[in-house]
């Protein structure tokens, strides 16, 4: 299975166009919420119409303004799942679960479809129970089940988690993640939190503004954001502008400190460092002295905020380390360095 | 004491709830659909009734119906059917008085109506068909069955546009808001009295009956979404 979806749709102030394609892989669309992730879901499952482009799962077309192919949503075989699961209020969850289950047209293989799906998300002694009676994520594993008796050959996923509390997100992210390896097809995911998204995915797209920021490899994408939105997106909290100096320096404008590259920073306009990627000082490459401005204590970890010694007016310096090193180093200064290999060159 | 006012109430305003049951359900859907310009005038039309008084909607189906007038004329000459007078003229009355009602709470209903509900369904192959009559449907009967009653009642009571259309005929056209008029006029109050009291209980009755469904139809379905 694969999916290649090439498409347009302008809404007077907002313009979306984006282009993926992937294989039988998960790809999460990351992105702040307006900036059409969901609405290029909705696209794919038919229901917004793009003005323009071209929509193909697994070779088989589903919209092409050229062609003038555009396939209602019940021809599409898109699984789509809502963040509030969108199961019917007036059903049962068996019924429910039949519902999804109409395209079989054999009776007998509908039935043992149905009670296979049932027994598989632990549905079975829940199935007299209307949607309301049900918790977050019982409610989840309902949708998830309605969806896969329907035999989609895609599964798009718009912000799965964001309905639920915190102490059941890593449960069903895991629970998730095994329905997404039985699927074995290609899986479009919709979120905004990069942790989910990192453990869930293969592939990333950043969008922005209705537009494709970024797309590859997860590891590339967290390794090279490429963009200051993409670094925000990936959860990067440093974030300078700069100048260039020469190929392999830089001027930090917003630190007030010149780095040194491994890399020639070409069109960068940005250098972003992910607050535990900081080091403490080694006295090399890119060691500088700095101020203690404020010191964070989070559950496992302290983020100390820095300024370096040499700036005037600068903004701080996140350094995230675990507790015991910083009660080693603590002190109205501290030494860190800023690895090359770990600054991220951005681009606007 | 004769009952047929009553029967010729009831029949009135049964049919005219059937007919408007969907009729208001079908303009409420498509309209609720159309761009907002042929919404809004639409929307004006069609409210319209609501607000005119039932002597004008009268005279403007006289306009229409009356044997002089285009459709009237035509029907009668077509069919030999004459459109006014009768116990059924009064169901063009009512129906046009109570299309409103029923079509402002159907629109007020699917407005309030949860897309995404809709949009699952399609994506796991449910045809428009059944989403609308198993899932849109089950999910705004209250705002529809509400509508349906008012709608009821309110063509019970009718008086303006019926006695302009039917007249005033007993044993014919004779509704129980025109037969307590007519008693009264004649100085029956007795008589005048016994309808007005039928009139009330019926109207007891039925807004009972939706408070007492509402309440077993209501209970849970629609609460909170992700009960942890």
């Amino acid at each position: 299975m694969s999916l290649y979806a090439d498409i347009e749709k302008n809404l007077g102030s907002f313009k979306l166009k984006v282009k993926i394609e992937v294989e039988n892989e998960t790809l999460a669309l990351l992105g702040a919420s307006g900036c059409g992730k969901s609405l290029s879901l909705k696209c794919i499952a038919g229901i917004e119409r793009p003005d323009r482009g071209k929509i193909v799962v697994d070779g088989r077309t589903l919209f092409d303004s050229e062609k003038g192919i555009d396939l209602t949503p019940q021809k599409r075989r898109t699984g789509l799942m809502f963040q509030n699961y969108a199961l019917f209020p007036n059903m049962t969850v068996l019924q429910n679960i039949q519902a999804g289950a109409k395209r079989e047209k054999d009776p007998e293989k509908r039935k043992s479809c149905i009670s296979a799906v049932m027994d598989s998300f632990g549905l079975s002694e829940l199935s007299n129970h209307l949607p309301y009676q049900l918790s977050g994520g019982q409610q989840q594993r309902v949708a998830l089940a309605r969806i896969l008796v329907s035999e989609p050959d895609i599964l798009l996923l718009d912000e799965p988690f964001s309905a639920l509390d915190s102490h059941l997100r890593f449960r069903l992210e895991r629970e998730l993640h095994q329905v997404i390896q039985d699927f074995g097809k290609t899986v479009v995911l919709v979120s905004h939190d990069r942790d989910e998204v990192f453990r869930l995915s293969d592939k990333i797209a950043i969008i922005k503004d209705g537009q494709v920021d970024r797309f590859g490899l997860k590891d590339e994408v967290f390794r090279q954001p490429g963009t200051v939105n993409g670094a925000i997106l990936t959860g990067c909290k440093n974030i300078s502008r700069i100048e260039k100096i020469d190929d392999r320096r830089i001027r930090a404008l917003d630190w007030g400190i010149d780095l040194e590259t491994d890399q020639d920073p070409k069109e960068a306009r940005s250098v972003g460092i992910r607050m535990h990627d900081i080091r403490l000082g080694d006295g090399g490459r890119n060691s500088f002295v700095c101020r203690v401005a404020d010191v964070i204590e989070n559950p496992f970890s302290y983020t100390a905020m820095l300024l370096p010694e040499q700036a005037e007016a600068a903004s701080l310096i996140g350094w995230e380390l675990e507790k015991e090193l910083w009660h080693s180093v603590e002190g109205e200064k501290v030494s860190v360095t800023l690895p090359p290999e770990s600054l991220l060159l951005l681009t606007e | 004491m004769d009952w047929f006012p009553l029967l010729n109430s009831l029949r009135i305003a049964g049919i005219s709830t059937v007919i408007i049951f969907f009729l208001g359900i079908f303009a409420a859907y498509y309209i609720a659909k159309a761009p907002r310009m042929i919404k809004g005038l639409l929307d004006v039309i069609l409210t319209l009734p609501l607000v005119l008084p039932p002597t004008v909607v009268g005279y403007l189906l006289l306009r229409v119906l009356g044997p002089k007038r285009i459709i009237g004329a035509w029907f009668l000459s077509a069919f030999g059917i004459k459109l006014t007078m009768t116990w059924w003229s009064a169901i063009f009355a009512t129906t046009v008085v109570i299309f409103p009602l029923m079509y402002r709470t159907a629109r007020g209903a699917f407005e309030s109506f949860d897309e995404t509900l809709a949009w699952s369904a399609k994506s796991i192959g449910l045809s428009n068909t059944y989403i609308f009559w198993r899932i849109r449907m089950p999910y705004c009967r209250q705002g529809i069955l509400a509508g349906t009653v008012l709608a009821f009642a309110r063509a019970l009571g009718e008086y303006g546009a019926t006695s302009m259309i039917a007249g005033y005929t007993p044993g014919k056209t004779a509704t129980i808001s025109t037969t307590v008029y007519q008693l009264w006029r004649t100085n029956d109050d007795a008589l005048a009295f016994k309808w007005v009291m039928v009139n009330l209980a019926i109207s007891f009755v039925v807004l009972l009956a939706v408070n007492m469904l509402e309440k077993k139809s209501g209970r849970g379905l629609r609460k909170g979404k992700a009960g942890v």
